[in-house]
């Protein structure tokens, strides 16, 4: 239904002059964006720029009023709700940690995997040793193993970050969308959040949101500045921090 | 490593309650039935008969707490579903009566006669049979709660917005029951019952041979919810009640989970609300009545929302307090006692009494090592402020 027969562009997720207003104010404004296949992008932008709203987008929390967003250059997302987005393959992390507070961590990982997510798939669950090595592993890249059996509502803010792009992880997503991961964290966590970023890269297609220029300069990756809902301007850190216009928009005119 | 569905359920705790229940539900009705009348150890028959009574609260408040404390839905309506539940066997109780009646007729309940009706419509047909108003007790209370949470879950509403509607429903059935052409009796209700499958429902074999089978009733209602909680799908449950949209966005669907847990929720209120009909002797539209259902609420409360066992002992707690409170001086004043203990058991113990002796336990055991997995073999995390 929503596969077209050829694929419209090589990006994995691509938005062509989407338009979302609320009451008036409009919070997208013809933003386009192509985010190629591996490739991790990172998101600056003002508060208010739109950066968060662009994410509910493309998950399914809000409907554009205009524009066209595809995922892997064939499915349109427009048309879906979030279980069925998050099944295709977009996971996302948000701003604020959200785990599942009265739960283990492990419980946390086990929930996220991608395995049957249906009623009785859940009911009559039984583990298998593959799950429980994918959970392991995931315990591992996050640096949570010894943390395993513990309430995700004891973790520490950083490790409640780790935590959720861990779940990410186990979802095993074909696209991350990582919304501020490095909000409130000590330079060491940051630091740590970087390199965990960098590894996850290798295999899976990131984008990443986030106001710490000390961090996006240390991913070292393209990054995407938004303003008023639309893109102000493109290109490595350095390029983007000396374009004048984005120099005004965050000093203010 | 990971055992079956049934046997992950049973840990101690699980084990020791089943033990406990079924053995209270040998051990009254023989002492009932065997020990001369008078003797110290013998339970009387209206004693029997008022612990069976509350037994059916106990299933009630387990089905509460299922959807509640596992899942986050606060219903303010369940008492519909028991009541619900209670018709059905109560129409069955009716029809044994036969020509048994003050009027005689053979077919027709003696409010119908009395209303000139010439006929029974056709929604009494088949409840002369047991089997079909078995089927009737599971079946109508499910069937409410599938379309309900349907239309309610598949719409978002959520939080106060459903406990409200559950609210309206309950309190709709309530006045559609009180009219006399609706064809349940009106405001009298069912009552005046003879017997059931044969047996008189007055005679004392029959009253232990029902408490044992609420008893019974309740294992197997304890046993389904904990099979359930241990599972994974326990664990989403937990998930939707902490995070609803987390857990959509890892992919569940969500209303799904939702309409599963409250139709089942749903049809073990029915079966309470069936085994207490004929062990109090009457179902009237009262039952319907919204404060019922806040009641219950406050039960699973008491006793420990998102525990199990918890919920089962809040409402046997609060009923004993009710019959010991208003079959004395203090009877004017249970409204205000029930009311003062709600307000007690949120503010000095919002995880209600086993909640709160888990807590005391898991800390006083800290120091060994497994504390924390212990913690989680029972399935039971703190639920988190009231969504």
């Amino acid at each position: 239904m929503n596969v077209m027969d050829t694929r419209a562009t090589s990006a994995m997720l691509y938005l062509d002059g989407v338009h979302v207003s609320f009451d008036g104010f409009h919070a997208i404004n013809n933003l386009s964006l192509a985010l190629e296949p591996g490739e991790m992008r990172a998101i600056i932008g003002p508060n208010g720029a739109g950066k968060t709203t662009m994410m509910d987008i493309i998950t399914g929390k809000t409907k554009p009023d205009e524009g066209t967003v595809l995922f892997d250059g064939t499915v349109d997302l427009t048309r879906l709700d979030e279980t069925r987005i998050a099944e295709l393959g977009i996971g996302r992390k948000f701003q604020k940690p959200t785990v599942f507070e009265s739960q283990t961590v492990q419980d946390n990982l086990l929930l996220a995997l991608n395995v049957d997510h249906s009623v009785r798939g859940t009911l009559f669950w039984r583990g298998s040793k593959a799950e429980s090595e994918r959970i392991d592993k995931v315990l591992e890249t996050i640096r949570l193993t010894d943390a395993r059996n513990r309430l995700a509502g004891s973790l520490s803010h950083g490790q409640k970050q780790w935590l959720e792009i861990g779940m990410l992880l186990a979802q095993d997503p074909k696209v991350l969308l990582v919304d501020e991961p490095v909000a409130g964290m000590t330079d060491v966590e940051t630091h740590l959040t970087a390199e965990l970023l960098k590894e996850i890269n290798r295999n899976h297609t990131i984008m990443v949101v986030e106001h710490d220029m000390t961090f996006v300069r240390e991913l070292g990756v393209k990054v995407t500045c938004l303003h008023e809902g639309s893109v102000l301007a493109e290109g490595s850190i350095d390029q983007v921090s000396s374009n004048e216009r984005v120099v005004e928009v965050y000093l203010g005119r | 490593m990971t055992p079956h569905i049934l046997t992950r359920s049973l840990d101690r705790a699980a084990t020791a309650f089943v033990l406990i229940v079924a053995a209270i539900g040998v051990l009254i009705p023989l002492s009932n039935l065997l020990l001369p009348q008078g003797s110290m150890f013998q339970v009387p028959t209206y004693l029997v008969a008022l612990w069976g009574k509350y037994v059916c609260y106990a299933i009630l408040a387990l089905s509460i707490d299922l959807i509640w404390g596992y899942c986050g839905i606060l219903s303010l309506g369940h008492g519909a579903f028991f009541a619900l539940g209670g018709y059905a066997m109560g129409m069955y109780l009716m029809r044994q009566i036969g020509s048994r009646g003050v009027y005689g007729n053979p077919i027709l309940p003696d409010f119908m006669v009395f209303l000139n009706w010439s006929k029974l419509p056709w929604y009494w047909y088949g409840f002369d049979k047991f089997w079909f108003a078995a089927l009737m007790v599971l079946l109508v209370p499910g069937l409410l709660a599938f379309c309900f949470g349907w239309l309610a879950f598949r719409s978002r509403v959520t939080g106060v917005y459903l406990s409200i509607i559950t609210q309206a429903m309950t309190y709709a059935l309530l006045l559609a029951f009180f009219r006399n052409d609706f064809g349940f009796g009106g405001n009298n209700g069912l009552t005046d019952f003879k017997d059931i499958l044969g047996f008189n429902v007055q005679a004392e074999g029959t009253r232990a041979a029902l408490f044992l089978l609420s008893c019974l009733a309740l294992i197997i209602a304890f046993l389904i919810s904990r099979a359930i909680v241990a599972s994974k799908l326990g664990k989403v449950l937990i998930a939707v009640r902490d995070a609803e949209s987390r857990t959509r966005f890892l992919g569940y669907r969500v209303e799904s989970y939702k309409l599963f847990v409250f139709t089942l929720s749903a049809c073990m209120a029915g079966v309470a609300g069936a085994l207490y009909v004929p062990q109090v002797g009457i179902i009237n539209p009262s039952e319907f009545a919204p404060a019922n259902s806040i009641e219950a609420v406050i039960w699973v409360a008491v006793g420990g929302r998102g525990t199990l066992v918890g919920a089962a002992l809040g409402a046997v707690v609060v009923n004993y307090a009710k019959t010991f409170f208003t079959s004395g001086p203090l009877a004017p004043y249970w409204l205000f006692m029930l009311g003062a203990l709600f307000i007690l058991v949120t503010l000095l113990l919002p995880k209600g009494i086993v909640g709160t002796f888990n807590s005391w336990w898991e800390k006083a055991r800290h120091s060994s090592p497994d504390a924390d997995s212990a913690a989680r073999e029972d399935g039971i995390g703190a639920p988190n402020a009231a969504e």
